[in-house]
């Protein structure tokens, strides 16, 4: 039995691949779109939402390290002084854009699946020439890594009460520890540390830089993993001490009184 | 004896698919069936092949719309029943059957610079010490099997975009010189000729068909971006250039 076809796909979304290669797509768009818009609800309230807990032991991510100055206006959540760093450094991300690109842009939607964009420059061309702000945003970024780290070993310590352990101080910890993986195995950073060299072998210093390559590949090899743990463990930390800090749950914890 | 459901594409552009129905036995792979198809049924078939061992890049198509190679399936993997679709890789001119015409590649490779070493040593030898060749012998294991160039959608999908974009197989190969630690090209020649590079949305389809297991988009095509934000976009390089007035 013989059928007529083209051996070329033609329209968007032609394809001959069988298995289901929708679905990586449709996950990663939903995953993406449920963390912008629990993360935004969350920012935008602010306050309202609570950030931190009674004694100020814990501090949400989202707004460490926390800046409230007396004249920003009650509209404004401290989380603007914040979010745009790990916001820019997400979206910019080599593997964000892969993610982005294949759920939102269908650029393409997945391997040998055609496209629907009739012309097509990729980065070459505004606004996505854009994406070489990546280096800004690694270089704050990286700042922000010893940051949440102080926060989390902070949150073991209770003024008043000395040092203790509580569920939120474990989060926060894995939290840091998530997104320094994420960070140090980012490509720019990779790059940045030794990648960018062609002759390890030349001094002493060279060889540290190219062992700490070698560390960092380690991390990004597995980048994929430590964008979306660090993505998921950040918003689930956040909502986490926003319950606790509004009473809704009890923080299990080593301390007496309140914290 | 299981039978093997097949259809494949025969003829030219304004060819067809054609479904066959042919025996197979266990271990075999699907050059071995489009081989038994040749034999028993359409002598006539086009199917470029040589090693059939997965080295020679040669028997490239696409299988269930999948960019592989035909000597690397092994037909245990396809469910009992399930139609087996091989079709000629899409991005090149079709020759007929599952022939198709690579010379584009050819072209494209003439346009990427070669290797221009230093001089050698006083003894006539270059020395290179391993730890700064390691990285480029990833990108050695290349076979030229062109099933990324087939994946890329920067070409597969907009073939208007050929002149100016190299595609994944040259890239690895730019990035092999850039990297080399004897190699005095100017970066004007690998890194800020961009050959097409920012025309790459990292989508890594390229890195998840090739047979040879190279990382191409993490280890070639995104460390080149990176050499040209080097060059064109870091803000604290271009004020060390600046205060250094070097560059």
């Amino acid at each position: 039995m013989a059928q007529a076809t083209s051996a070329l796909e033609r329209r968007y979304g032609d394809t001959q691949r069988t298995d289901r290669w929708w679905l990586e797509p449709l996950l990663v768009g939903s995953g993406l779109a449920l963390f912008i818009l629990y993360s935004t609800v969350s920012a935008v309230l602010g306050e309202h939402w609570a950030f931190e807990t009674e004694r100020h032991l814990y501090l949400s991510p989202f707004f460490e390290p926390l800046i409230h100055p007396g004249w920003l206006p009650a509209w404004l959540s401290p989380a603007a002084f914040i979010l745009w760093a790990p916001l820019g450094f997400r979206t910019t991300c080599y593997y964000y854009r892969r993610a982005y690109y294949r759920a939102y842009f269908l650029s393409p939607p997945a391997c040998a699946v055609r496209e629907p964009a009739s012309s097509y420059k990729g980065e070459s061309v505004f606004p996505l020439v854009l994406q070489n702000a990546h280096r800004w945003f690694m270089y704050v970024a990286v700042l922000f890594v010893p940051v949440l780290w102080i926060g989390a070993v902070k949150s073991y310590h209770l003024p008043g009460e000395g040092f203790g352990i509580g569920l939120g101080s474990l989060m926060l910890t894995i939290n840091a520890f998530l997104l320094m993986m994420f960070t140090i195995g980012c490509h720019a950073l990779r790059h940045w540390v030794a990648g960018g060299l062609n002759q390890f072998s030349r001094s002493p210093f060279r060889r540290l830089r190219r062992r700490v390559w070698e560390v960092f590949t380690i991390a990004n090899e597995h980048h994929k993993l430590w964008a979306w743990t660090s993505l998921i463990f950040v918003g689930v930390t956040d909502l986490y001490i926003h319950l606790v800090a509004t009473g809704v749950i009890t923080d299990p914890h080593t301390w007496s009184g309140p914290i | 004896m299981p039978t093997a459901h097949l259809r494949v594409w025969r003829g030219d552009n304004d060819g067809e698919y054609v479904e066959y129905d042919v025996d197979y036995e266990e271990g075999m792979v699907v050059l071995d069936v489009v081989h038994r198809l040749q034999a028993t049924q359409a002598g006539d078939l086009a199917v470029r092949w040589n090693c059939k061992a997965g080295k020679c890049g040669s028997c490239s198509a696409e299988i269930n719309g999948k960019p592989q190679l035909q000597c690397m399936q092994r037909m245990e993997q396809y469910a009992g029943g399930e139609t087996i679709t091989i079709a000629p890789l899409k991005a090149f001119p079709l020759i007929r059957d599952l022939v198709t015409d690579v010379a584009w590649n050819y072209a494209k490779a003439k346009t990427i610079p070669t290797l221009k070493l230093t001089p050698p040593d006083a003894d006539g030898n270059r020395r290179m010490a391993q730890i700064d060749m390691d990285r480029g012998q990833e990108f050695r294991k290349c076979i030229e099997c062109f099933i990324c160039q087939d994946v890329c959608h920067v070409i597969r999908d907009h073939p208007d975009n050929m002149d100016d974009f190299a595609g994944p197989r040259f890239f690895i190969r730019l990035a092999e010189i850039a990297m080399h630690p004897l190699d005095t090209n100017a970066k004007r020649d690998t890194v800020q000729h961009g050959f097409g590079l920012d025309y790459c949305n990292i989508t890594k389809c390229c890195t998840d068909v090739c047979p040879e297991g190279i990382h191409i988009t993490d280890n070639a095509i995104i460390p080149l971006k990176e050499r040209r934000v080097d060059e064109f976009h870091d803000p604290l390089r271009a004020l060390a250039r600046k205060l250094t007035g070097k560059g």
